[in-house]
């Protein structure tokens, strides 16, 4: 069709904390790269987002997790993608989390996450490697 | 479009789509959304039976409470236990390409009801590609079996009223801050409109605002008692309500008034009644016999749309028309030729090729 899949993006805001200035910088900064990005608000729980992620056919998820709960909910999201057959989904994500956290969760199967200091330029660029080297449907 | 077999690609999802599997519904859609090759294959294979679900449209300006009522809505319909598809669409950034997809937000507590599936669409701008997709998207869901599909448009521009051609029942919903009855008269929304809702019949501007559609809608049938066509036959204007509504007042059943109703959403104050005016019109619509005039209108209209879209890919993914089209441009700007000369003869290659 000449031009390019859209690729989708579910931004998602886990946990009880109460605001997603975060991820609505994250999900703009998508939309403007080219991004169809499927945006859910706050306060979702893991069961909420694989959800929509499935119902959505997103190819990404990416969570924003400032709650210090990303050891439980990163495993969790992953392992309900996994047993509802939607393991073909990219998930990533960021937050406060330290490098020892990362590393452990990177084995767990779980995508790149940026810490706070990260440009939304290099998780761009990341999802857009990942998709490339990805893409069947 | 020969082969009318599912491309071997797509068996594994159509096989769980007609398991009734969630994500072989979600596949699905992407594959018509981005038109993979033997989408048409995929839709003709489920498309067996004929249209079987309840379809609601729901328009109206942003910020009316149009995601907001859809919710609202779902959750009582599934008080009845009814299982239901929903697809909301937003515009597409003409700058990026991208688009938000914020609908959900407002529809959080329905999020994870295994009887409810609920879709996001951009609307990828170009070319009417918009209301062909989204209308074919409604035909999986109504394929998979949902008992009604809720169809909530993006409220901007033109696009809506083509949306709305995808639904049996069109709800308009306005808010006093939306404008008053003028501006969606001249929005075209009176032709559009079964259902009037004045939502945010919290805010003051709401008795007003009832006031002057209703008065705006009794002008309407005032006049059109005047308009009653001379014969009738199956005819694809009748996707525009206007002609419908003359239409039916030749009939013994009486013609459809449009009620103005009003809501809050986020009380849920006058819902029960949006769902037993819903269904009066579909009860309107199936005793007069509308039901089946409107999915044979828009059964024509859909013809229409794969044909175009078909005969648009057939021609520009031809090298010979390619070659064609820049032979023409030669000739205008040498003043040999104008567009109607090099169409002609885009055209005639066309037609020689399939003949
Ligand atoms: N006060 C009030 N606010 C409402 C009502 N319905 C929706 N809203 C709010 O209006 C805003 C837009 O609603 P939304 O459903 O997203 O509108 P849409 O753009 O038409 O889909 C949201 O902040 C809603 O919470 C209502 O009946 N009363
Ligand atoms: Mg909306």
């Amino acid at each position: 069709m000449g031009d390019e899949r859209k690729i989708r993006i579910l931004v998602a805001k886990p946990g009880l904390d109460g605001h997603d200035r975060g991820a609505k910088v994250i999900a703009s900064a998508f939309r403007d790269a080219g991004f169809e990005v499927v945006y859910t608000g706050l306060h979702q729980t893991p069961e909420m987002i694989v959800s929509a992620a499935i119902q959505e056919d997103v190819d990404v998820v990416a969570m924003s997790v400032l709650s210090g709960a990303h050891m439980t909910l990163f495993p969790r999201v992953k392992a309900l993608l996994d047993e509802l057959g939607a393991d073909h989904i990219l998930l990533t994500g960021g937050g406060i989390i330290p490098e020892d956290d990362v590393a452990e969760l990177e084995l767990e199967g779980i995508g790149r996450l940026f810490g706070p200091g990260t440009s939304t330029s290099d998780a761009i660029a990341y999802v857009k490697e990942w998709f490339s080297t990805t893409d069947e449907a | 479009m020969k082969s009318k077999r599912p491309v071997p690609e797509h068996q594994v999802l159509l096989q769980g789509f007609l398991e009734g599997s969630v994500l072989g519904l979600a596949r699905a859609i992407s594959v018509v959304e981005n038109e993979r090759d033997g989408f048409q294959d995929l839709l003709h294979t489920v498309m067996t039976s004929g249209p079987q679900t309840k379809r609601v449209g729901f328009t109206g300006p942003p910020g009316a409470g149009k995601s907001s009522i859809v919710a609202a809505v779902a959750t009582a319909y599934r008080g009845l236990e009814e299982h239901l598809g929903i697809v909301a669409v937003d515009p597409t950034s003409p700058y990026s390409g991208g688009a938000l997809l914020g609908d959900r937000i407002r529809m959080n507590d329905i999020a994870t009801d295994p009887g409810i599936f609920i879709r996001s669409m951009a609307t990828r701008g170009s070319l009417g590609g918009l209301a062909t997709s989204t209308k074919e998207v409604v035909d999986l869901m109504d394929s998979f079996g949902f008992d009604r599909v809720l169809v909530e448009t993006v409220g901007v521009g033109q696009t809506e009223l083509e949306v709305t051609a995808a639904a049996d029942t069109v709800v308009v919903v306005l808010v006093p801050e939306s404008g008053d009855a003028i501006q969606a008269m001249k929005a075209g929304l009176m032709e559009v409109a079964d259902i009037f809702v004045v939502n945010k019949a919290d805010r003051p501007g709401a008795p007003r605002l009832v006031k002057e559609l209703r008065q705006a809608l009794h002008l309407r049938a005032g006049r059109e008692l005047r308009d009653i066509p001379a014969h009738h036959g199956v005819d694809l204007g009748k996707a525009m309500k206007r002609e419908r509504m003359s239409d039916a007042s030749e009939q013994e059943v009486e013609g459809w008034a449009v009620p103005v109703l009003t809501t809050n959403a986020l009380t849920g104050e006058g819902v029960d009644k949006l769902l037993e005016t819903i269904e009066a019109h579909r009860r309107w619509l199936v005793e007069s016999g509308e039901l089946g005039e409107l999915r044979r209108a828009r059964s024509g209209i859909r013809i229409r749309d794969v044909v175009d879209r078909e005969m648009r890919r057939i021609a520009w993914n031809s090298e010979r028309v390619n070659g064609l089209l820049t032979q023409g441009v030669e000739e205008i700007s040498s003043g040999r030729g104008t567009p109607y000369s090099a169409a002609d003869n885009i055209l005639r290659a066309l037609l020689q090729d399939r003949a």
